[in-house]
């Protein structure tokens, strides 16, 4: 039976992502990170795994936001029982809070180290390391050079790794296979209640390699993302500017 | 096996030592003093002095009269003991088992080490010449026991190896004084006539025991072999031990590396046998300058995989120096523990914290980076939020209560609460606005207060009521204030933390 163009596009298209650097783990099925539409945006429709995420900042409140989506994002990947380092030379994460991702604060191994070399020696170890799930590393910058030892190094062991590191600027080229920037956004209560509401980010997908950027509105509620709808979100603008 | 034994003496131990450090006093004869009862007396006099009649137990002022421009340098408390003990540890290049013998002398047990050196003789000379080398003088007998070495090295007048069993026939002809006897038992025997041992050997036991008591007859069953002597090496042996002699001094990093990978092998080979694992190991090695590099790893679990071990190593390996080349590598498990044999499924990889390869790599950054900078946190039965955590004392230790997620708490949370200035209606409201490292926040939403109190029986302080608030960007904080409205203004309110 001849192939339809359809079906050889897609076969095509799983040709190219491994000579992209981009593989699908073997005999695993692909975990869904409950990012909802954002899928659509990843390569092969699933967040990819045993690749580099780097998360930019330039203030502390983003960062939060930042550490909160990737608490979001470990939640899944941690749930077979995985541990994950977080490895930082300035931390400030209380891991309490962590248990309201859904993470277990136990499971993650904190290193705190002093020098930036350090950080980044660290990092690449614990990145070859296959009996972890994820890594998570607070470096004070990063280029390239960097940036493309560590993607080499997951590309071998199949380790997801997520970078925050501070932009001051311009962010550097660097070989992630995605960047992010997190930033928080008002909460909201129905029927106008008082009080603070659940974590809502906008969640700016910069760059993702075979994938589509974009930018979209993420809530953390009831133990999982989800995502608002930017009708809604137009409509608060609205709301807000008639008062 | 029969054992054998050497016995070293260093004739002139402590002169040698100055003459090493000071070349000048090579030709020239000098004593070592030291007060005692308002004299100098004499402690140690070198070879040039001796032949002069200068002898230990001299005062200065009689030696003066002898030699009038004989040079007297103080003696160091301890010196021979401190001499001893270095010597004693270049000697573990040829035993493992070396002991000191104060005053002047080391013991080696040498059973089954000399055939490396190609027997006796040539082990003997190899260790007198190196002595010779480092300026030392020696005597080096050898002998199935310690007494008769010892006697040997000292007044032996032929051969210095003494065969198999032969021992009460190399003894015949010593002085009394070569059985290590008490200097008035020397003295009563010289009374008697009884100057050589060939004397009173044959003597009835009861009556020198009678007249010697049962310490002579005990020095004289040591040196014959009757009873066994021990001793007390500079280094106890650790059970889990291993030795590799280098033929030529070691000097590339290459080689180390080698010379540990042998050694790991042969270890992990035996532990892994009786299935044992490594919790602490330490390399030493010896250098030919006569000193000792070492370098120590701990793993978190024991282990007998001798790949990870040697990565643990390889961490520190840069640290040796090997200088002019190192002769010796040891490798010894200071701390050994069971290990069960892993079972691993083949078709499912376990990923949590009990994960070998998690293990290996935590072994690895405590290396490198030491193992203080590793955390893990528990939760703690405290409301205080600094004391709601623990720090896990091992990768196994289990939380003795659950994580609590009743109340909010900031995913990031500063180290010390930052003051802030801020605008609050009283009596419980939340701020209105506060200002943080000169940056101006309008409150637009805020959950609290959470009043926490301070643990009296722990801490002294005010309580923190704490607010939840939301500003018109967006961004969430932790806000809290200490104490009170009062009206002497010592309430504060500072800044705890970020929310996500």
């Amino acid at each position: 039976m001849p192939a339809t163009k359809a079906d050889i596009i897609a076969q095509l298209r799983r040709d190219i992502f491994p000579l992209q650097g981009l593989k699908s783990t073997l005999g695993t099925t692909a975990v869904d990170v409950g990012l909802g539409p954002l899928r659509y945006a990843f390569p092969n429709s699933s967040f990819p795994l045993g690749a580099i995420h780097e998360f930019c900042f330039d203030r502390i409140e983003h960062a939060t936001a930042s550490c909160g989506f990737i608490a979001g994002v470990l939640s899944t990947l941690m749930r077979q029982g995985g541990a994950s380092l977080w490895i930082s030379s300035s931390r400030k994460i209380f891991p309490p809070a962590l248990k309201s991702f859904g993470i277990e604060p136990d499971k993650i191994i904190f290193l705190d180290l002093q020098k930036q070399r350090d950080v980044l020696w660290a990092m690449e170890e614990a990145l070859k390391c296959e009996g972890l799930t994820t890594v998570v590393g607070e470096t004070k910058e990063l280029n390239f050079t960097v940036s493309r030892r560590l993607q080499l190094a997951v590309e071998q062991s199949r380790v997801t790794g997520f970078i925050l590191y501070n932009t001051q600027g311009c962010p550097n080229t660097t070989a992630s296979v995605s960047r992010w920037k997190i930033t928080p956004l008002a909460s909201e209560l129905p029927n106008d209640m008082p009080g603070v509401g659940f974590p809502r980010w906008n969640v700016e997908l910069l760059k993702i390699r075979n994938g589509k950027p974009g930018s979209w509105e993420l809530e953390w509620s009831e133990g999982g993302f989800r995502h608002i709808s930017r009708i809604s979100s137009i409509k608060l603008e609205q709301r807000k500017k008639t008062g | 096996m029969c054992k054998r034994f050497v016995s070293i003496w260093f004739r002139y131990l402590k002169t040698d030592w100055f003459v090493r450090r000071q070349n000048f006093l090579d030709n020239t004869p000098f004593v070592l003093a030291s007060p005692d009862h308002g004299r100098m007396i004499i402690t140690a006099a070198n070879a040039i002095a001796q032949a002069q009649g200068i002898n230990e137990g001299m005062v200065v002022a009689d030696a003066r009269v002898i030699i009038p421009s004989l040079t007297v340098l103080d003696d160091k408390p301890n010196l021979s003991n401190k001499l001893l003990t270095g010597l004693a540890e270049w000697c573990i290049r040829y035993t493992p088992v070396v002991a000191v013998d104060l005053p002047n002398g080391l013991i080696l047990e040498a059973t089954g080490c000399a055939h490396l050196w190609s027997g006796e003789k040539d082990y003997l000379k190899t260790i007198t010449a190196r002595l010779k080398d480092i300026g030392y003088n020696s005597r080096a007998a050898i002998a199935d026991t310690i007494g008769t070495a010892w006697a040997i090295a000292r007044y032996g007048q032929d051969s210095l190896i003494i065969g198999n069993g032969m021992q009460s026939a190399a003894l015949l002809s010593c002085p009394s004084a070569a059985l290590r006897l008490e200097a008035d038992i020397i003295e009563r025997f010289d009374k008697l006539g009884l100057r050589h041992i060939r004397d009173f050997i044959g003597i009835p036991r009861s009556a020198l025991r009678r007249r010697f008591g049962p310490e002579f007859l005990r020095k004289l069953d040591l040196a014959l072999g009757h009873e066994e002597e021990i001793i007390h090496p500079v280094h106890p042996i650790e059970p889990y031990h291993e030795r590799l002699p280098c033929l030529e001094p070691i000097i590339t990093a290459t080689g180390i590396e080698i010379a540990l990978q042998r050694l790991l092998e042969s270890l992990s080979h035996r532990l892994q046998k009786e299935q044992k694992g490594i919790r602490v190991a330490i390399l030493k090695c010896y250098r030919i300058d006569g000193k000792m590099e070492k370098i120590e790893i701990n793993t978190s679990r024991a282990t007998h995989n001798a790949r990870h071990l040697f990565k643990l190593f390889e961490i520190k390996l840069p640290t040796i120096e090997p200088a002019l080349g190192i002769e010796l590598f040891t490798l010894e498990a200071l701390k050994v523990e069971d290990v069960s044999p892993l079972q691993e499924k083949l078709w499912e990889k376990t990923c949590g914290l009990e994960n070998s390869e998690l293990s290996q790599l935590l072994d690895r950054l405590a290396g490198k980076i030491g193992s203080a900078h590793i955390h893990r946190y528990l939760p703690d039965e405290h409301y205080w939020p600094e004391r709601s955590i623990k720090l896990a004392s091992s990768i196994g230790e289990k939380g003795t209560t659950t994580w609590r997620i009743d109340r909010p708490r900031p995913l990031q949370l500063l180290y010390n609460p930052e003051p802030i200035e801020v605008t609050a209606p009283i009596p419980d409201y939340p701020p209105m606005l506060f200002r943080h490292k000169g940056k101006l926040h309008k409150v637009i939403k805020a959950d609290g207060p959470e009043r926490i109190e301070q643990e009296w029986w722990l801490q002294e302080g005010q309580h923190r009521d704490y607010y939840y608030v939301e500003d018109e960007e967006g961004c969430r904080y932790w806000l809290f204030r200490s104490g009170h409205y009062t009206d002497d203004k010592s309430y504060r309110w500072f800044i705890h933390g970020f929310f996500p």
